[in-house]
């Protein structure tokens, strides 16, 4: 399920969380699991924050066919 | 008949034609007046009329010439219409064609954009409601640019500063030109075949409206509203409007600040992402405290503390039950005791043998029977005496009734 999850919805439902836990108004037990699954999700996004790697590619095409190379125009323009 | 050479129609109309058509003011007219009987063939050639208050003459305008009319001509309308007098042998007739037509009083391109903002606005593509929403962290960022241009390089400089952790997937198009607009079309088509995409930056550095102007056209404008991923225009400076601002999701003034609205600051975020973090903890460790607290202020109670002194009160009045129970136990024995020694003298007064000792006696016949009547006994009889200390044998010598003479 945390798969699926997009990095805004996990950050909304921490910050859910975070809320209901100040209010303080439940349950010890509840407060608990409210914290593990604030942990999971905190952690979900930090690693979400430095998933992808720095990739810039360009579209190309050759007759009929559609590539993809590495974009090496910033370097020439620097 | 004079002997005038005689010509036929073809010929006159000919002759006419050369000259209107060779005379060096008529080929090249720029006239004023106002558009009617407006009329747009299926073949593109435009058919008016222009007019003032005395005048009016029929225009042409050929496909090649109106591809390049930005805006809509309406009847009705101030036109400048640049061109020259031609013949249609046909008809007979003279006509102006158009060569280029402009809006008398604002720029052909400003109410180009006028008309088309109106018609795309009524047709609901501005409608904030349609807008989507630009994620917050996406991983792969679309642009459609020019890949020799500013913008290309203003939009990755910032992202690499910025949040180094995303792929840049580049569709090159053309930004300006007469190409350009289906370029940019075929661009938005493109990258919507790309899987991952999350946002599309489409744009292009500065420019006159003329270098701008592919952004304001409406096959742009409907190719970025029907563009399934979010979109952030950025197109010339901040002062620049184009149509294609009022149709993607979100504007951005410039290349560089569409860079910046794509992608988060990762610094920012990774500082806002731990402080929601502290907060967490913070949240449950100062939930644990209060409880222990509470936990610790419950403990401290008495009945925790000293259990015993709790209890003591009930003990002792137990204990005290005890003695009071034993005192009055000892007591009422006492007093039961006493009672039964009263209870004995008082017998011992009655008993018979301390009547005796008092001088009376008690007379029993032989058999034990009390004597207590004169009727008892008779004369003769033998009788017991009883006196304290001892007994004495008597003989009834004779009887006497109370009252009764001897």
């Amino acid at each position: 399920m945390m798969e699926e999850l997009k990095f805004e919805e996990a950050l909304e439902k921490l910050e859910i969380i975070v809320d209901e836990l100040e209010k303080g108004d439940i349950t010890l037990d509840e407060a608990l699991k409210h914290y593990e699954e604030g942990v999971r999700l905190s952690r979900f996004c930090a690693g979400k924050l430095g998933e992808v790697e720095s990739r810039i590619e360009m579209i190309i095409k050759e007759g009929n066919e559609i590539k993809k190379i590495p974009f090496k125009g910033l370097e020439e323009v620097e | 008949m004079n002997n005038q050479e005689i010509i036929s129609i073809s010929e006159l109309t000919k002759y006419i034609k050369v000259t209107l058509e060779n005379d060096s003011i008529l080929k090249n007219v720029t006239v004023r007046g106002e558009l009617s009987n407006f009329y747009r063939h299926s073949s593109g050639h435009l058919y008016f009329t222009l007019k003032d208050r005395e005048s009016q003459i029929k225009c042409v305008m050929f496909r090649s010439a109106a591809r390049l009319v930005k805006f809509t001509p309406e009847n009705g309308m101030n036109l400048i219409l640049i061109g020259g007098i031609g013949i249609y042998p046909d008809r007979g007739e003279y006509q102006l064609y158009a060569r280029n037509l402009e809006p008398d009083g604002i720029g052909a391109l400003h109410l180009a954009f006028e008309q088309l903002k109106k018609r795309l606005q009524a047709e609901g593509l501005f409608d904030q409601g349609q807008k989507k929403q630009i994620p917050k962290l996406p991983r792969k960022i679309g642009v459609i640019t020019s890949p020799t241009g500013a913008a290309i390089r203003d939009i990755i400089s910032v992202i690499k500063r910025r949040f180094p952790h995303v792929e840049i997937l580049i569709v090159p198009s053309q930004v300006q030109g007469d190409d350009a607009p289906q370029s940019l079309a075929q661009a938005l088509h493109q990258i919507q075949q790309e899987d991952g995409i999350d946002v599309v930056i489409i744009g292009r550095g500065g420019g006159s409206i003329e270098d701008l102007w592919a952004f304001n056209e409406e096959v742009v404008a409907r190719a970025i509203h029907a563009c399934q991923i979010p979109i952030i225009s950025a197109v010339g400076h901040e002062t620049d409007f184009t149509i294609a601002d009022f149709v993607a999701d979100l504007r951005a003034p410039t290349p560089s600040a569409a860079a910046e609205l794509a992608v988060a600051n990762f610094s920012e975020l990774s500082r806002y992402l731990t402080s929601v973090e502290r907060r967490l903890h913070q949240s449950l460790t100062g939930r644990v405290e209060k409880l222990g607290e509470r936990l610790e202020k419950l403990q401290k109670r008495r009945i925790f503390q000293k259990p015993e002194e709790v209890f003591l009160k009930s003990w002792q009045k137990v204990d005290d039950l005890e003695r009071r129970l034993h005192r009055t136990m000892t007591s009422q024995i006492r007093l039961t005791k006493e009672k039964c020694r009263t209870y004995f003298k008082q017998l011992e007064s009655l008993s018979p043998l301390n009547v005796l000792i008092r001088g009376y006696s008690l007379t029993e016949t032989l058999s034990g029977e009390v004597v207590k009547s004169v009727d008892d006994v008779k004369i003769g009889d033998m009788i017991n005496i009883r006196v304290h200390d001892g007994k004495l044998n008597a003989v009834i010598e004779e009887t006497r009734k109370d009252g009764e003479s001897l």
